[in-house]
């Protein structure tokens, strides 16, 4: 078994293998939809590299983090706002 | 925020394959390398490491390589600023990193060519490669129903994978016409492994619908994807699908390259002979370069490792290798060539810019990229441009913009790392915001 870290998407505890990246972590947990754009309109991940920054969530507190380069840690907390 | 101070003879910007196999060569001169790269882990896109399975057996073996020769990795950090000749900034979550370097290897690689069409800004429309890369980092793909659209040849390499990992692949829709597939087809066989490559990959693909002249019209769904409609001549077809993974070739990164003032040629970095850029101690190589696949990476990496270290007849020794993929990388252009139908694909209420909701109408009015930044925000959001910009150039013919830093959006307290800057910097600061 590989190890594994636990953190929180929207209140929700999610347990996941060490060195996912919170944008996996996410749409694991069922969600699709990562941000609201300017229209209102649901958003997710378009690259997965780190360049379009559709996937951004707030990571403890910090907003505007790109959750395709973030891994996931223990007791993370993410909030997205889709 | 801690300003970490770095020093180093070689820094080489990017850890995919060019990077990598120029940071080998380089440390062959017993200096000191460092690479630093934006992913939380080297190996760039298509050596991306995997959560459930070995990566490539070569992408292994440069990893080792890098780290036997004591190369120095700082990962997870992102190239923003260029204060001054030998000296570049770099976010990560540890601090500013302040990076002085005598010679400066850029291998920045490509990103995927996205084209607007109408509902394309739905989640679970994803990349290509960003999907695969989604996918490689854990997501679970096993029994979701994937169209893979678009252009070139990572379609058939993510297609495959995507299979192997469990996904119900229902169609592959290249808009590429088969006339121009079967020329590059043949030109394969020149080349001993890529020809061993598409044998794997039409193995891995058996039974799979593969069909030429093919692209999307449009995605549907309300807060997610549910189907896609393709076009292939008079035909329409409807598909139910979960995932869209669409991406039409590769486009260069050539912002730091610009940054640095180095001369771009029809969208990538101009090198010489010796990876050499216009600008004195700066060279470039892979994909940046031009798109040309991974061993031409391999190869102008090791290129420009060996010119920047002054191992001038190691780096020739590798020059007729490089021609001969050179030239598979122009047949390669030539047959993945965007045809010019793809440019009614976006209506007028179509978003062409994510990251501002800057639709079609809104863009058909002005006359240039300056207009359109000022009048519209198109390309002011986060990813400045990276995304809409090859759209745009696609659609209308207008050039890129002049890269300005921040090129990458930063925290307050990176900027704060900026204070020096010039009028023309600080100008930016308004502009570059989320």
């Amino acid at each position: 078994m590989p190890e594994t870290v636990s953190l929180t998407i929207d209140g929700l505890q999610v347990r996941v293998p060490a060195g996912t990246p919170v944008a996996t972590a996410i749409l694991s947990s069922g969600r699709t939809s990562f941000r609201r754009s300017v229209r209102g309109e649901p958003r997710g991940p378009l690259c997965g590299m780190g360049i379009c920054y559709e996937c951004r969530v707030t990571v403890n507190g910090q907003a505007h983090l790109r959750s395709c380069q973030i891994p996931c840690q223990d007791g993370m907390d993410v909030q997205t706002d889709g | 925020m801690d300003k970490i101070r770095h020093e180093c003879d070689v820094l080489v910007v990017g850890g995919g394959p060019a990077g990598l196999t120029a940071a080998c060569s380089a440390a062959q001169a017993r200096v000191r390398v460092t690479i630093i790269d934006d992913n939380p882990h080297v190996g760039g896109q298509i050596w991306r490491r995997e959560q459930r399975k070995q990566s490539a057996p070569e992408a292994v073996e440069w990893v080792k390589k890098v780290q036997d020769a004591e190369v120095e990795l700082i990962n997870g950090a992102t190239v923003f600023d260029y204060p001054e000749p030998g000296v570049l900034r770099a976010e990560a979550s540890e601090g500013v990193y302040e990076l002085s370097y005598h010679q400066l290897i850029i291998a920045t690689g490509a990103r995927e060519r996205f084209l607007p069409f109408p509902g394309w800004t739905l989640p679970n429309v994803m990349g290509a490669g960003g999907l695969q890369a989604l996918v490689k980092s854990g997501l679970s793909i096993s029994g979701k129903k994937v169209v893979v659209a678009g252009s070139g040849p990572l379609l058939l390499a993510v297609a495959a994978y995507l299979r192997e990992q469990g996904a119900d692949l229902r169609l592959i829709a290249e808009q590429a016409p088969r006339r121009r597939l079967v020329p590059f087809g043949l030109a394969l066989y020149r080349h001993p492994r890529k020809v061993l490559q598409l044998i794997t990959l039409e193995k891995q693909l058996l039974g799979v619908r593969y069909l030429t002249s093919c692209w999307p019209i449009a995605a549907e769904g309300d807060e997610k994807l549910r189907s896609v409609t393709l076009r292939q001549g008079s035909k329409t077809r409807k598909l139910a699908c979960d995932y869209l993974a669409c991406g039409f070739h590769l486009v260069a990164n050539t912002e730091l390259a610009a940054l640095l003032d180095c001369e771009l040629r029809e969208g990538t970095v101009h090198v010489g002979d010796f990876q050499e850029t216009s600008v004195a101690n700066v060279y470039c190589a892979g994909e940046a370069t031009g798109i040309g696949g991974l061993e031409l990476s391999v190869v102008e990496g090791q290129i420009a490792g060996y010119a920047a270290t002054r191992q001038n007849e190691k780096a020739q020794a590798l020059f007729g290798s490089r021609s001969k993929l050179r030239r598979f990388a122009l047949m390669m252009d030539c047959a993945f060539q965007l045809r010019d139908e793809l440019k009614d694909l976006p209506q007028p209420e179509t978003i062409v810019c994510r990251c501002e909701d800057v639709t079609l109408e809104k863009l058909q009015t002005q006359t240039g990229w300056n207009s359109a930044r000022m009048l519209t925000r198109c390309g002011m959001g986060p990813c400045q441009g990276r995304i809409c910009g090859s759209a745009v150039e696609f659609l209308f013919h207008w050039t890129p913009k002049s890269v300005r830093p921040p090129i990458f959006p930063v925290r307050l307290e990176s900027l704060a790392s900026m204070s020096g800057a010039s009028e023309g910097h600080r100008e930016f600061f308004v502009e570059g915001d989320l």
